[in-house]
């Protein structure tokens, strides 16, 4: 049974916790991914492009500010600064007199708003339950690429940053039993990428390959994502941003801006495995055999474009 | 991250665990099952004399020192009147009863405790070479007549004895020895010649006085035995049969044949033994053992605290079991539980309430918390605030629940009083933000899984021998902490990732480069 799993290549959630969080990501750097704000800013710093902050609300009289915040936008995002999971985030569509539509169609009242946002500084949503802030944020237009494959909410690209390389990705699809979220283990799709030609090769469905989306009846697989290079490059430019050995990077793709970086993951899940039929170990046992050495964020997606390629 | 680091700390804790658990068990004693009973034998020496006009007595009775393979628990000195005292010379005790004026019948009692003590050693070395007996013809010849032959027939002092046993038992085909026997009747006296004859030989030998150790309620009489020093040590020899042996059941009273009893003043002395066994708790008897082996262990371990604080010892040793056993669910099998170690509290509650109510009572309170819990997220509360109103809720409820069985008659609604509140409460929250954010589903598997690992820890923490072993051997959670150190390191996969990824075992990978 097991040694299935061991010839697969799979890695297990010991395997992922002791041999690779445990050493490859030091304590003091998680606050570098667990608070988004702190992210955002690194990422202005180095170069990586993520969506516009319109503000934060860091203590409960502030709630009163989101609507002067939002007058002039019909579309923002809400979300916890130390969240995880994608527990909590609001996406709001348009808003008129007080009464906020989510992405799913949803309408909240401004009591209901200002109650999940009181929640969320009082640290519902954080890890360990502090204390938080609620960051406003741009609400991404995606790329029509995945029209047909997406059923609202954002569609995000996870690629896998081991050592600065990026070893695997896939891209997340909402669906109607997702609620538009992005997280497989609340219902959403997840197809794998492959690294060299960035064309989805996979779908998996609550733990069934399928290759239709559900909702729409589109493949899913054989699309051609756009900016590829561009997003394995911000992928492999996060490690230096965070210092992380072993980092998931959560990217989205606006129809304006381009790939955007929406947030890190110093625990990365191993749905990824599933989405691309393929276990993590031996790439990552690959890229461990690597010298180590100065390489440019480029130089090191170009090597493992060459390593890490599907075939067909 | 160096794993041999790892690897010494954890077998350095569990060499240390073993050996001071094993030197409980074969040095002190201390029984591996609970409820198990070492044999305790008491050893009574009656003496009966008789004083016809009034006037002092005085009782003077040998009393064993260190006797070989058992250990003393305790001794006690019985008579109406007496004053006692304990004269003690040259590894020989004496007990002196006395008393000023005195009539008619008498007796004192002397009454030990023994136990068995593989371990205990004779309490004396070797005496001096013995001077040759100096004795009149015919006997001298006689002696040096047996003496040869015997040492012809025998390689060293154990065969010498042996042989030298076997002649006089033998007495009557051999007119040497039967020279020598001419005034031997009892045993004792028999021996006394043997003993002459081995000094002839300049054999260091004694004439023992021992007591066999019945398992009935009995009356015995002191049986002689002997003892042979070979320069090195004390071999012992039937002296009836010859044969080189010491009983685990003889008792040895006395290192001497000289009369264990004496009494002055008084007429028809008379000494009497009664043995009796008693099965007595082993680990009492291992606790006094560890004080007579003058071993510190028992003055610092959980034994020695009061008993009440004992009792609570009784259950935290306990925790750390169930702690192994919420590592091996999690990281083993991959069982998902609300709050780590919340199963090991709720398994501790079970143990008042049993497990089948216990089960019950919790998922009673955790089903009415969460419809409370329910109702406040509709007045928008905020988190704090809300949490002490579910934990107000909470208490109220096992106060109500507790009152009503009561009312009912079902004693078992009592124990509610002992499930953790606080982390109710927790629990309740948690559930409740679950439920909410991934469905159901989700909330209820990690409920049941909690509830599972629970029962489990109870199951495992009900056992007698666990909670035995723990309590007395609290060592042993040493080696638990190695085997819980290791398991942090265990990277292979949980018995949960087999269901988890078991689409990539079914379908072969797509073919690519790696």
């Amino acid at each position: 049974m097991f040694a299935q799993l061991h010839k697969a290549g799979v890695m297990g959630l010991n395997a992922r916790n002791a041999d690779f969080i445990a050493l490859e990501n030091p304590r003091r750097l998680y606050p570098a991914v667990d608070d988004k704000l702190l992210t955002k800013a690194l990422a202005i710093k180095h170069g990586v492009p993520a969506p516009e902050l319109y503000g934060t609300l860091s203590a409960p009289h502030d709630i009163r500010d989101l609507p002067t915040l939002v007058e002039q936008r019909q579309a923002f995002v809400i979300k916890p600064a130390h969240g995880s999971g994608g527990d909590g985030i609001v996406v709001i569509d348009s808003h008129r007199n007080g009464r906020y539509r989510t992405c799913s169609g949803r309408i909240y009242a401004w009591g209901e708003l200002s109650h999940h946002l009181a929640n969320m500084i009082n640290g519902q949503f954080s890890l360990g339950g502090h204390p938080d802030q609620a960051m406003v944020e741009y609400r991404v237009r995606f790329d029509p690429v995945f029209n047909t494959v997406c059923y609202l909410g954002v569609p995000d690209i996870r690629i896998i940053v081991y050592r600065g390389y990026p070893v695997m990705s896939m891209v997340r699809l909402p669906t109607r039993a997702s609620d538009g979220k992005a997280n497989l283990h609340q219902g959403a799709l997840g197809a794998g990428i492959c690294l060299a030609t960035g064309r989805t090769i996979n779908g998996v469905l609550v733990n069934e390959y399928i290759e239709e989306h559900p909702d729409t009846g589109m493949d899913v697989v054989g699309i051609d994502i756009p900016y590829w290079e561009q997003m394995l490059n911000m992928a492999a430019r996060c490690y230096e941003l965070t210092g992380l050995g072993y980092l998931g990077v959560d990217l989205v793709l606006d129809a304006h801006h381009g790939p955007l970086m929406l947030e890190l993951n110093a625990r990365p899940g191993l749905n990824i495995q599933i989405a691309n039929g393929r276990g993590l170990l031996s790439r990552l046992e690959r890229i461990k055999q690597v010298e180590p050495g100065e390489k440019t964020a480029e130089e090191r997606v170009a090597l493992a474009q060459e390593w890490f390629r599907h075939a067909a | 991250m160096n794993l041999r680091h790892l690897y010494v700390l954890v077998a350095t804790l569990v060499v240390i665990g073993v050996s001071a658990f094993s030197y409980k068990v074969t040095r002190l004693g201390f029984p591996i099952l609970p409820d198990t009973s070492s044999q305790l034998w008491t050893v009574e020496a009656r003496i009966e004399f008789m004083r016809y006009t009034p006037g002092p007595a005085k009782v003077a009775l040998e009393v064993p020192t260190n006797p070989v393979g058992f250990g003393v628990l305790n001794e006690h000195f019985v008579s109406r009147g007496y004053g006692v005292s304990i004269r003690e010379e040259d590894n020989r005790r004496e007990a002196l009863w006395a008393i000023r004026r005195v009539q008619g019948d008498q007796a004192v009692y002397y009454r030990l405790s023994l136990f068995r003590d593989q371990d205990a050693k004779p309490p004396r070395g070797a005496d001096a070479f013995p001077p040759v007996p100096e004795l009149e013809e015919p006997y001298a010849s006689a002696l040096a007549m047996v003496i040869s032959e015997v040492r012809e027939e025998s390689a060293d002092v154990a065969t010498f004895t042996g042989t030298l046993l076997r002649r006089v038992r033998n007495a009557t085909a051999d007119d040497n020895v039967a020279l020598l026997l001419e005034d031997a009747d009892t045993p004792i006296q028999r021996a006394e010649v043997a003993r002459m004859l081995l000094a002839g030989a300049r054999i260091p030998a004694r004439v023992l006085q021992a007591l066999p150790l019945t398992s009935d309620t009995r009356q015995v009489a002191m049986t002689s035995w002997l003892a042979v020093h070979n320069g090195t040590q004390w071999l012992y020899f039937d002296p009836a049969s010859g044969e080189q042996s010491l009983p685990r059941d003889l008792f040895i009273w006395s290192w001497d044949s000289a009369n264990v009893m004496s009494v002055s003043g008084g007429t028809g002395e008379r000494i009497e033994f009664w043995v009796t066994r008693e099965l007595e708790d082993a680990l009492s008897v291992a606790k006094r053992r560890a004080t007579s082996h003058g071993s510190r262990i028992v003055d610092f371990s959980l034994l020695d605290l009061p008993l009440q604080t004992q009792s609570v010892y009784s259950i935290l040793i306990m925790i750390p079991i169930g702690a192994l056993l919420v590592v091996l669910m999690r990281n083993i099998v991959g069982v998902r539980t609300f709050g780590t170690f919340l199963p090991v509290l709720v398994a501790l509650a079970f143990r008042e309430s049993q497990l089948i109510s216990g089960i019950l009572l919790f998922s009673l309170l955790v089903a009415i918390g969460l419809g409370v819990r329910f109702y406040l997220e509709r007045l928008h509360l905020l988190l704090v605030p809300r949490l002490a109103a579910v934990l107000i809720v909470v208490v109220l409820m096992m106060a109500a629940v507790s009152v009503l069985s009561y009312r009912l008659g079902l004693e078992i609604g009592l124990s509610v009083a002992l499930f953790p509140m606080v982390i109710l409460t927790m629990v309740i929250e948690r559930m409740s933000v679950v439920w909410e954010e991934r469905g159901p589903a989700d909330a209820i598997q990690e409920g049941l899984g909690s509830l599972l690992v629970a029962a489990l820890v109870y199951g495992v923490m009900n056992i007698d021998l666990i909670r035995h072993i723990t309590f007395v051997f609290p060592e042993v959670l040493l080696i638990v902490l190695g085997i819980v150190l290791l398991l942090g390191r265990y990277t292979g996969y949980r018995l949960t990732d087999l269901r988890r990824f078991r689409v990539l075992t079914k379908n072969t990978p797509a073919p690519g480069a790696d």
